[in-house]
């Protein structure tokens, strides 16, 4: 097993005629995923060749999961549009989202995550502004190159992508069972607490690497997930100890999210949850490769 | 490459607010003393001289100041002029006329990212930091869930100013005021409005004494008008240089300039090198660059000059992760900007690659065989040798 993504996810992509949704959609085929069309309402009807395949155009998300039974669609349409595509494919109902976009605007983000939310979240959404998931050897839906590594027992979980590239590297010698880029914009639909519980549920997922950075308190609250419900062992890494104070959103930013964002804070937080947190990405693989070596 | 958002400017905030129709006082900017006394005399009577700075404490610091007189206010101008604040150095203040307060209230509108939802904050006891009335005195500070779609109509309006306790005979001016803060909210894709103080004077009229904006640059593309507020802002010559090439580009105080791939990655960078320069002589990251997907030798090239055009910088890590980039890409970028850059180029690069086609990557570096590159196999590595060379030319 694996979470969210398994040889049988059947996968669309909206926005596959664009140069990103045509790049990566190939990109996936060559790894072996099940792509099986894309969506354009204004080429619905025409194929297009991709990898050495002919995937069929659908005019809509409803249409293509009647025609091919997909259950997991890739989204590569640009912001100004990609509401809109989030929403229709929630309408539509399939199982997974996998919002590439980059630089859709917060606001977008917030009206399909109520949408989702007052359609009874039937719909699994991850991102925006993320590299996507993959089951290395089972399926790929986004655009994490598939060739870093193979699978293996390690869940990872990162906001960044290429650091979610680099940890994956690092543990190359391990293997993942899944890794997710739930992606850095203030409002996403899985977050690190989500992926967190999956894993845990996972019975081929024996340990957690877990990738942070400053801003917000989603680390902080991912740590006392992990004090509650969490068994298997997590390491994690936070990026930006010494990254100067950034924009910030102002004071009563600061009120809500009930911590001060910084590295360090996070840090103790994952600590106090006995979470070990690596210094350097490649002391985080290191970390977590003594913990698999004792398991 | 990273979300942002852009803090407006008080006097930004004010023009806004008024543009939306939220009752705020009059106010002039001046940016020269002489400027200053010209805007309390069109203004008459007695006037407030505030910094322009984003950030808080001003009042504090000395950057607010209450006048009766067009010569007072000329020596406000002068002294708050040029004051350091936090920082912040202050080249404009707004000059606004003076109200005669009988309360003060607190109100705000923000991104609540734990609920994937907005929030609004509201309390009676506004006009003092309110992380400070947030710790302690919690139950003061009314929090009320806004709909993304919904949005704040009448009702909700009512509803928000009964949470916070405002006086009863107010809702009906009080109401209307924070639907009109909801619109700016909505309609300017801010991510935070914030009014502190919201008072009631004298006469029993509602006015947004002072405001905060924050506008998401990501919906920059629906709203033209909001480049010229962002520009506004005092930038570092080498961040607006930068910008012309559309890279993310931060400067900071070090000596290691930093080229990196994902903003993630190049945050891990920076704490990487930061650590590496505690064993050679405490060298730091000179900057924050991230290059984002398409690393080609044109996009390298801008990001060097950025770099190289910095004195501060002594060495250059380049450090890419090719994911999506392919590292031969990286390495023909490489080579291709230092040729374009000549005798510009004078500091060493060390140079990282791993991923996608390392081995071709390399292999064009070795090649090239550039008498300021040097190839390290590891991060950790790539970070020491790095420190090692800007400690070496310091």
């Amino acid at each position: 097993m694996s979470i969210l993504l398994d040889e049988n996810s059947i996968i669309i992509v909206q926005g596959l005629t664009g140069s990103e949704g045509t790049k990566h959609a190939g990109r996936m085929l060559s790894s072996g995923s099940r792509v099986v069309g894309g969506v354009n309402p204004r080429k619905a009807g025409t194929e297009v060749e991709i990898a050495g395949t002919s995937l069929p155009i659908f005019g809509s998300v409803a249409e293509a999961m009647e025609a091919t039974g997909a259950n997991v669609s890739v989204i590569f349409v640009p912001p100004a549009f990609a509401k809109g595509a989030v929403v229709e494919a929630i309408d539509a109902g399939i199982e997974l989202a996998v919002v590439i976009t980059e630089g859709i605007p917060v606001k977008d983000s917030a009206e399909f995550w109520a949408h989702a939310k007052s359609t009874g979240n039937r719909t699994r959404l991850i991102g925006p502004n993320c590299p996507g998931v993959i089951s290395p050897g089972k399926s790929n839906a986004g655009i994490i190159p598939a060739t870093i590594t193979d699978a293996g027992p390690i869940g990872l979980v990162s906001k960044s992508g290429t650091l979610t590239y680099q940890m994956m590297f690092e543990l190359r010698d391990i293997g993942i069972s899944t890794a997710i880029g739930i992606g850095g914009d203030p409002i996403i639909g899985t977050t690190h607490i989500d992926a967190l519980a999956a894993f845990e549920a996972d019975p081929e997922t024996k340990a957690i690497v877990m990738i942070g950075e400053i801003g917000g308190d989603a680390e902080e609250r991912a740590a006392d997930y992990i004090k509650a419900h969490v068994t298997k062992p997590v390491v994690a890494y936070v990026a930006g100890f010494t990254a100067p104070e950034g924009k910030t959103m102002g004071h009563a930013g600061a009120i809500v999210s009930g911590g001060s964002g910084t590295a360090q804070g996070k840090k103790e937080a994952l600590e106090a949850a006995g979470v070990r947190v690596g210094k350097t990405p490649t002391e985080t693989a290191n970390l977590m490769r003594e913990l698999v070596a004792s398991l | 490459m990273g979300w942002t958002s852009v803090d407006l400017f008080e006097y930004q905030a004010r023009d806004l607010f008024e543009s939306y129709g939220v009752p705020v006082l009059p106010g002039v900017v001046a940016d020269t003393p002489e400027e200053v006394r010209a805007a309390a005399e069109k203004l008459g009577g007695t006037v407030v001289v505030k910094a322009q700075v984003k950030t808080g404490g001003r009042g504090k610091a000395g950057g607010v100041k209450v006048v009766k007189t067009p010569d007072e206010a000329f020596e406000a101008g002068t002294a708050i002029l040029g004051l350091d604040i936090k920082g912040h150095t202050v080249h404009r203040v707004m000059v606004a006329s003076g109200a005669r307060i009988a309360q003060e209230f607190y109100f705000s509108i923000l991104l609540d990212r734990a609920n994937r939802s907005y929030l609004s904050l509201s309390s009676v006891e506004g006009g003092v930091e309110i992380e400070e009335l947030a710790v302690t005195r919690p139950e003061a500070l009314a929090r009320i869930e806004i709909d993304p779609i919904a949005g704040i109509d009448t009702a909700k309006a009512e509803e928000i100013a009964r949470a916070a306790r405002f006086p009863d005979d107010l809702l009906p001016k009080i109401a209307p005021v924070i639907e009109r803060l909801w619109a700016v909210y909505r309609d300017e894709d801010a991510t935070l409005v914030e009014v502190n103080p919201l008072v009631l004077t004298e006469d029993g009229e509602i006015i947004a004494l002072d405001g905060k904006v924050t506008l998401d640059e990501n919906a920059g593309f629906r709203h033209p008008n909001h480049e010229a507020l962002v520009e506004a802002g005092d930038v570092d010559p080498l961040e607006a240089k930068a910008k012309e090439s559309d890279l993310n580009y931060v400067k900071l105080d070090g000596q290691v300039g930093i080229i990196g791939n994902g903003a993630g990655l190049v945050m891990s960078t920076l704490d990487v090198v930061s650590y590496a320069g505690e064993k050679h002589g405490g060298v730091r990251p000179a900057n924050f660059l991230d290059i984002g997907g398409g690393a080609s030798a044109e996009v390298m090239a801008a990001g060097l000059d950025v770099i190289l055009g910095d004195d501060q910088v002594k060495s250059v890590f380049v450090n890419v992760f090719g994911g999506i980039t392919a590292c031969d890409a990286v390495a023909n970028g490489i080579v291709g900007a230092l040729e374009k850059l000549g005798d510009t180029a004078s500091k060493p690069l060390v140079v990282r690659l791993d991923g996608n086609n390392v081995e071709e990557g390399r292999r064009i570096l070795a090649e090239a065989a550039h008498p300021l590159v040097t190839v390290v196999d590891t991060m950790d590595e790539a970070a020491d040798r790095a420190a090692e060379l800007a400690h070496a030319a310091n």
